[in-house]
């Protein structure tokens, strides 16, 4: 079988991740943070050592800004919800963003927030300047998606970080294709709140995701989201205001927790650098090599130094579900149609509403997979001339 | 006078970064529960050896943490 879903789900993962999740289900099994006994507090270490690991990932020098949530969804409702309650906020977004950032703005509107959307060019690119052009008095924050899942496009996330500071407005990114795939430094980015999720590129298990907070954020902005038991100030009825409790209410994916710290330090001891390389290497020879097929049409930039290893394309007069089906069936190649829950990316790109097949290697994928998948839609490609 | 102290910290999390922060340092400690006379925040407490109390301060300091406070441990 050839796997091309990584920008869904990373699989397979590494065998430390499996080795400590078994280990954690064996041997420890308690929730971090609840009770003073042994397996308690070794759930805390594992929990504590995810947060630190992940926070040195993303250039962060607090690990207790390192929140966890069951995946990048809820942590970006989160912020968005969290920044926009004021009466007559305004936020600036782009027009390659996924459902998990258009969903909760849409629903805001219904509230009264205004939504500004920077438009992208047909490759998804944009300049850093047409966010500052958007700002007004009122705009609370600016969210923007780090890399897109539909084409890999990565948005100029330093420049609108600048932009951002100088006007005092939150930056809110939307890493969860780009933590463990893409260089990532929230300082030296300004990224005020960076949201990521463990089951892509971090090679973690599903069910977790978080997010990191700037060391210089000024948390009072920021209100939880869900409140309940912390396993602290149990005196209290109402939510404490203790970092990192005040975001984590309720019990943690502890076994998630130790199969993503396990995940993230293979990826810090294999190194992202070397990550980024094999991925590119990857994304080279499929963007040639599709792009050669007769009747096939890549989407998205061709310049590797814009784009993470997400690739889109479609072959003319054959629906993209068709394409994926046959490619699962008679190829035994996995890969995703669709839209990918991003109809806004989909109107940017010019592929709304029939979308696109796509293919996502990990880093680990074998070229050889790569090229046996460049013939399948080849074979594809003519049949269709056939038909 | 005690021969130990206890670090009260506000959660968990912080017990653990004082934990693995004074570990690293090499200074004698352990986990305890927080004895109930001194607070019900939280589960964990943090046990030091009294004559280490300055320098436990000091590379906590360090390393950016505000503790709740540090009582000696009567037992």
């Amino acid at each position: 079988m050839i796997y091309l879903d990584h920008a869904a789900t990373s699989w397979p993962k590494p065998a430390c991740v499996h080795e400590a999740m078994e280990r954690f289900m064996r041997d420890v099994g308690a929730s971090a943070g609840r009770s003073a006994h042994r397996l308690s507090l070794e759930a805390e270490r594992i929990r504590f050592d995810a947060r630190e690991v992940i926070g040195c990932l993303l250039g962060l020098n607090d690990p207790m800004r390192v929140i966890f949530t069951p995946n990048a969804t809820t942590a970006l409702n989160m912020v968005i919800h969290g920044l926009l309650t004021r009466e007559n906020s305004h936020v600036v977004t782009t027009g390659m963003e996924h459902n998990a950032v258009m969903r909760p703005l849409r629903a805001l509107e219904q509230s009264g927030v205004t939504v500004s959307i920077v438009p992208c060019q047909s490759d998804g690119m944009m300049h850093a300047t047409s966010i500052e052009e958007r700002i007004k008095p009122n705009t609370r924050l600016i969210v923007v998606n780090h890399a897109s899942n539909v084409c890999g496009t990565v948005l100029p996330v330093r420049q609108i970080g600048e932009i951002a500071r100088r006007h005092g407005i939150p930056l809110l990114v939307d890493a969860a294709q780009t933590a463990g795939a893409w260089p990532i430094d929230m300082h030296a980015d300004h990224i005020d709140l960076l949201v990521f999720t463990g089951h892509k590129g971090l090679l973690g298990p599903s069910g977790t995701g978080g997010l990191a907070i700037h060391d210089d954020f000024n948390l009072d902005l920021l209100p939880p989201f869900i409140h309940g038991g912390t396993g602290s100030q149990s005196e209290e009825e109402t939510q404490p205001n203790l970092m990192p409790d005040k975001y984590e209410a309720g019990t943690p994916n502890s076994v998630g927790l130790a199969g993503l710290a396990a995940s993230v330090h293979y990826l810090m001891d294999y190194g992202l650098e070397q990550i980024v390389a094999q991925e590119q290497k990857l994304t080279s020879r499929l963007i040639d090599g599709l792009d050669e097929i007769d009747g096939v049409h890549v989407i998205g930039p061709m310049e590797l130094n814009q784009r993470t290893a997400v690739v889109s394309f479609n072959i003319e007069s054959i629906p993209c579900s068709e394409v994926a089906h046959h490619l699962d069936q008679q190829f035994d190649i996995m890969c995703r149609p669709g839209l990918h829950c991003a109809p806004r990316t989909h109107r940017t790109l010019g592929t709304y509403p029939d979308g696109t097949v796509r293919f996502a290697p990990g880093p680990f994928v074998p070229i050889e997979e790569v090229d046996r998948a460049i013939e399948a839609v080849t074979t594809l490609a003519e049949q269709r001339l056939n038909v | 006078m005690s021969e130990f102290a206890v670090i009260l910290v506000h959660t968990t999390s912080e017990a653990i970064f004082t934990e693995r922060i004074l570990k690293a340092a090499g200074f004698d400690i352990k986990l305890i529960p927080t004895p109930r006379h001194l607070s019900s925040d939280c589960g964990s407490a943090v046990r030091i050896l009294m004559s280490d109390k300055e320098d436990c301060l000091e590379a906590l300091n360090e390393a950016g943490l505000v503790l709740d406070r540090i009582e000696p441990l009567e037992i």
